[in-house]
């Protein structure tokens, strides 16, 4: 496969690349407010968006090019287990129906920019809310720097990653560029840079899907031929396991990892500090409602794109790296200037997710630790110029991550993040709906989540690794194996309400509720919600 | 905590409410099921059964989430205009 550069994909590739850059720096102007200086403009664009921006930006954000790297090579390596990321997404939005409006209410009524903060407002813990921000904060960096890879898979196959005796630096420069434009116009346009580019993104994945889920089963003669051959590579037998390398539907004893993986992994995607970011720069309650009847077209499409694992597998690419599986697919299948609109598509798909998520762990740092524990007077400009700050330092520390490091410790600690950013559940989802839960009992219960999924994954062994070889494990008390993130979760609720029980039994301290019921149905355009620019910090700016 | 409701909100629980609360459901109860469709027969164009199903739920998961949205759109504004005559 690395025989050489791909010219005419590598062009292609670059004129898109110049095309969003451009776009990138132009974005500081798009819908450009009266007061730059503030969180709000720089962090959340302004808090404008309506419902089509809204929905680029989340489809940018949430299917991410890991996702499109990841999901078909899952399905490559073992067929329908791979699969459950559709009825994720598709569990997803019936679920954030039900509690994104009420964030949305709250967050706008208080000036809330991240999760900790109506965590800190409704529990008026600190403690609490230092433990959501640092747990979104472990939980995204591992994240970007999954887009890089998502990158790097990319440049590997179009030839410019270089082989495995290159010099390192000429073997990373391209990732290097890539990454140092990306920082520039994320700190100099904040949120609006990945808004806008999002729509060049989204487009070009959604033509390069149509294109490939029509020409690819005709050139490799229809759906019938490709699961046939899959079918039959996957009785063959691993020879690392001993068992058939996968399956076509899953196994009765899969069914249970299958589904605990789905249900699992959409209770997550929303306290991740980046979906929470997309939806707070939002104009308005309804903005997200009608949202979560236009975003499944994403799920519809990440179902097609993850068959083409399958076409992969019936177009006998063979590859060591799973990974590389679909970029090297279409290199295969399509002609040159077309493969490198595929891979424009993946590697701007990574540049939008990695600039929200930049974004999202910067605010959470400048909001929830600079401002409540190092300095309490910084003023919104100060607030704007750490945060933009710190989103340098996160894409610095992402880089340094995966160059330095085995692309297998990213992958195991996106793992985790997705673990531990599910112990964040209870005390945001729970706080926007009943106050009832104790916000020491939460932070134990927070505690016992982290710590017994963090044990876990690590007791995880796959045939290639002795340590986090997955995310599913037995169950206890049930046997069965599911998500580890999901008994996790199981056992915080469990110690949150037996926990608040006690604590309210000897009368522990409340702490103050600065919100009020109304403040969850607020929309736009009530009194004491400003549709445009609200104060950054919550009562102080009257 | 036993607070008298708001004389002007009505009941919390209504018919269409349940409806809503149905839709939002469904998908919950049909994916996590998986036993009852983990199965490759019958095949539409080729694609087994396991996959056309989950992805022709994404459509019906979309319909019903269109259909909680509208319901609930209409409720909000039968209980505003409610609310809005109550305190003429």
């Amino acid at each position: 496969m690395k025989d050489g550069v791909n010219g005419v994909a590598l062009g292609v590739f670059i004129f898109f690349f110049l095309l969003v850059t451009v776009l990138g720096f132009l974005a500081a102007r798009w819908r450009k407010a009266e007061n730059e200086h503030s969180l709000d403009e720089w962090g959340l664009g302004g808090r404008s968006f309506g419902t089509w921006i809204t929905w680029f930006l989340l489809g940018g954000d949430l299917y991410t090019a890991y996702t499109f790297v990841a999901v078909p090579a899952a399905i490559y390596a073992a067929g329908a287990s791979g699969f459950f990321a559709v009825p994720y997404t598709i569990l997803v939005y019936p679920l954030i129906f039900t509690f994104l409006p009420r964030l949305w209410s709250v967050s706008h009524k208080h000036g809330y920019v991240t999760t900790s903060d109506f965590v800190r407002g409704r529990f008026g813990s600190k403690g609490l809310s230092l433990a959501v921000a640092v747990t979104g904060i472990l939980a995204t960096m591992p994240y970007i720097a999954l887009q890089l890879v998502g990158i790097q898979a990319v440049l590997d196959v179009m030839g410019v990653g270089g082989g495995e005796d290159t010099n390192w630096f000429v073997k990373d420069l391209p990732l290097l560029i890539a990454f140092g434009v990306l920082a520039a116009y994320t700190y100099s346009s904040g949120l609006r840079a990945p808004a806008l580019i999002a729509f060049v993104k989204d487009t070009l994945i959604y033509i390069v899907i149509a294109v490939a889920i029509i020409y690819i089963p005709i050139k490799l003669g229809g759906f019938d031929d490709i699961f046939a051959k899959a079918g039959e590579a996957f009785s063959q037998t691993n020879p690392a396991t001993g068992k058939p390398k996968g399956a076509l539907a899953p196994a009765e004893a899969g069914q249970w990892t299958y589904a605990t993986l789905a249900l699992g992994s959409a209770l997550a995607l929303f306290m991740y500090p980046h979906s929470i970011t997309a939806t707070l720069s939002s104009r308005s309650r309804e903005v997200i409602r009608r949202n979560t009847t236009i975003l499944p077209l994403y799920s519809l499409m990440l179902g097609l794109l993850a068959l083409l694992g399958f076409m992969a597998i019936a177009a006998g690419v063979k590859v060591q790296n799973g990974q590389l599986a679909i970029p090297q697919l279409f290199e295969t299948m399509f002609p040159d200037w077309f493969a490198g609109i595929a891979f424009a598509a993946i590697g701007i798909g990574a540049l939008v997710p990695a600039a929200i998520m930049s974004i999202a762990a910067a605010n959470l740092f400048t909001r929830n630790i600079y401002k409540d524990f190092i300095k309490p007077d910084a003023t919104a400009q100060q607030e704007t110029a750490v945060s933009k700050i710190v989103s340098l330092l996160v894409k610095v520390g992402a880089l340094v991550f995966v160059l330095t490091m085995d692309k297998t410790v990213a992958i195991n600690f996106q793992l985790l993040g997705g673990i531990w950013i599910l112990q964040t559940f209870p005390a945001l989802v729970g706080g926007l709906f009943t106050r009832w839960f104790h916000r020491w009992a939460l932070l134990a219960g927070w505690a016992v989540g982290m710590v017994y999924g963090t044990m876990a994954a690590y007791g995880v062994a796959s045939p290639t690794q002795k340590h986090f070889g997955g995310s599913a494990k037995e169950i206890p008390g049930i046997g069965e194996i599911g998500y580890i993130g999901l008994t996790a979760f199981v056992l915080n609720v469990a110690v949150t309400v037996v926990l608040t029980f006690v604590l309210k039994a000897v009368k522990a301290p409340e702490g103050a509720d600065e919100t009020k019921p109304e403040d969850y149905t607020a929309d736009a355009g009530d009194p004491g919600v400003q549709v445009e620019l609200p104060p950054a910090t919550a009562g102080s700016a009257h | 905590m036993s607070q008298a409701p708001e004389v002007s909100r009505g009941p919390v629980v209504t018919p269409v409410r349940v409806v809503i609360g149905l839709c939002l459901i469904a998908p919950f109860v049909a994916m996590l099921w998986v036993g009852s469709y983990a199965k490759t027969d019958p095949a539409f164009i080729g694609i087994p059964f396991f996959y056309w199903y989950q992805m022709l739920w994404v459509v019906i998961s979309t319909a019903l989430t269109m259909i909680a949205y509208q319901l609930w759109r209409r409720d909000q504004r039968a209980r505003a205009s409610r609310k809005g005559g109550a305190e003429q």
